[in-house]
């Protein structure tokens, strides 16, 4: 079995190492913090910022409810360090509307139902946003037929296949890729 | 997560360097790392971060082959118009493994050095001799529907888990590495990972502070590129089974054929033997049947894992007759 304190490798639990500092620019706006270096981009958002519109489902980038916009891209927060990320971009659900000026993508929720319970909504919409992006791009997915192709035709297939790392345990998957399709159509992302 | 420190070196001989200090591990995307860390089966005392190395590269070479640089997101490379178009087995087993969010974070040096997903090596109250060598084999009489059937040893049945380095063993990628004494060498991937033997813990030729730098493709080989992956759901799952393959068909004769299986073996498994039954033979299915026969030759099931010979036999013969179609 393992040894926790044996071998060179490996510090005891109770130990920490020094602070490191990072600013982050969260939302538009440049956040400097001081954290254990284990600190996740998602409790550095939650925790330190206060942010708790991005949420912590598995923790383990199974579930897809910490997903946030990083530079542009969809990414799981839980799965990587704030010290990771100085001077990176950050854009959580708050940053992408709010109730006087929803976010498209986040009107299309609400009008297509595409939620019960809510917790995974805002991972589910940032990951919205950043896959339509990765369309436009013309990237390939697994249901491409041809992935030499430019050119991407967003079917319901391809919205199913490009959210799969988004979970959702109320089962709203219907209504979650109507609302995707719908902005996809009006070409507003 | 146990605790460790962190730097962030500006440049890849810096980066070997600070990996040569004891308990010191890499962190690239850290999508595979950060799990194991929370989880207590990688636990570093010290993190050289290389993500931001100027590594993200790909780049054209003389020969017609591409270089991609061990930073380049799967994202990118499954995007790549490249790699799309004169290596598509290779965009193919990038978008079909993980999730999107997943592929915009995992490096190309980093999916090559993910670890096994065999539930015992993440359950450490479990025995495995790869998280903790003389502990035994918890799998071998476990449940191992999803273990190895080819290469496999009484130390570790495990699997290596990446369907990206499947289509890269079947291109004959060479690994580019830069050692903590600035030494360059490059290595096949066939030869850059290891069978389990006693030493699961061991599952590449990289030295201790050793680090990848590039992958290189050579020229695409003629004929057509196809990646098949069979697994339990549709989506964001690892393979059972998945097989690359690339068959250059003249008529009704296969004049030349590669092909790689992933999810069955310790490594992603170039099959010599099935290429053998291939060349120069029909392109008919009594063909790829005796292609499959001779790729599993010397298969052996664990119990549950059992289906999986047959499962592997038919995804070859499948797969083998989609890409002879058109090719």
């Amino acid at each position: 079995m393992n040894d926790p304190d044996a071998g060179g490798a490996g510090r005891s639990w109770a130990e920490t190492a020094p602070l490191s500092a990072v600013a982050l620019r969260v939302n538009d706006e440049v956040r400097r913090l001081e954290v254990d270096p284990r600190t996740s981009l998602l409790d550095a958002l939650r925790e330190h910022l206060h942010l708790s519109g991005t949420k912590k489902g598995c923790d383990h980038g199974q579930c897809g409810a910490c997903t946030v916009l990083i530079n542009g891209r969809r990414v799981n927060s839980c799965l990587t360090l704030a010290v990771m990320h100085e001077d990176d971009e950050i854009v959580t659900i708050e940053g992408l509307g709010d109730l006087d000026s929803l976010h498209a993508m986040q009107r299309s929720f609400v009008e297509r139902d595409g939620f019960q319970c809510g917790y995974c909504t805002p991972g589910q919409i940032c990951s919205a946003v950043g896959m339509l992006a990765e369309v436009g791009a013309g990237w390939p997915s697994h249901a491409t037929a041809d992935v030499a192709s430019p050119r991407i035709a967003l079917t319901d297939e391809e919205i199913r296949e490009r959210m799969s790392g988004n979970i959702c345990r109320c089962a709203a998957y219907p209504n979650i890729v109507a609302a995707i399709r719908a902005v996809a159509k009006a070409g507003t992302q | 997560m146990r605790s460790f420190t962190y730097e962030r070196p500006a440049d890849a001989r810096a980066a070997v360097a600070a990996a040569s200090r004891s308990g010191a591990k890499f962190i690239s995307g850290g999508t595979n790392l950060l799990d194991l860390m929370k989880l207590d089966i990688e636990h570093p005392s010290h993190l050289v971060d290389i993500s931001r190395l100027a590594l993200r590269d790909i780049d054209e070479l003389p020969d017609g082959g591409l270089r991609i640089g061990a930073q380049a997101a799967n994202s990118d490379v499954a995007a790549d118009a490249r790699v799309r178009t004169r290596y598509p087995v290779l965009s193919q087993a990038l978008v079909s493994g993980a999730s999107g969010q997943l592929r915009n974070k995992a490096s190309t040096g980093g999916n090559l050095l993910q670890r096994t997903r065999c539930p015992y090596f993440y359950d450490t109250a479990a025995g495995c001799n790869k998280r903790d060598p003389g502990s035994g084999c918890s799998a071998i009489d476990g449940s191992n529907r999803i273990h190895a059937i080819l290469g496999a040893s009484d130390a570790c049945i495990a699997t290596h888990p990446s369907d990206m380095a499947v289509a890269m063993t079947v291109l004959d990628a060479q690994i580019e590495l830069l050692d903590a004494d600035e030494s360059v060498r490059r290595v096949a991937i066939t030869d850059f990972y290891r069978l389990p033997g006693d030493t699961p813990h061991l599952e590449t030729v990289l030295r201790p502070a050793e680090m990848i730098t590039s992958v290189v493709l050579p020229p695409p080989p003629p004929g057509r590129q196809l990646y098949r992956k069979v697994r339990d759901r549709a989506s964001y799952e690892f393979a059972l089974v998945s097989v690359a393959a690339v068959v250059s068909a003249d008529q009704a004769t296969i004049a030349q054929a590669r092909v790689a299986f992933g999810g069955v073996a310790h490594k992603p498994w170039r099959s010599v033997e099935a290429e053998a039954a291939l060349t120069g033979r029909p392109a008919t299915m009594a063909t790829y049947r005796a292609a499959a026969d001779a790729a599993m030759r010397d298969a052996v099931g664990q119990g549950h894992n059992d289906f999986k010979i047959e499962l592997a036999r038919r995804t070859l013969c499948r797969t083998l007759a989609q890409a002879a179609q058109s090719s």
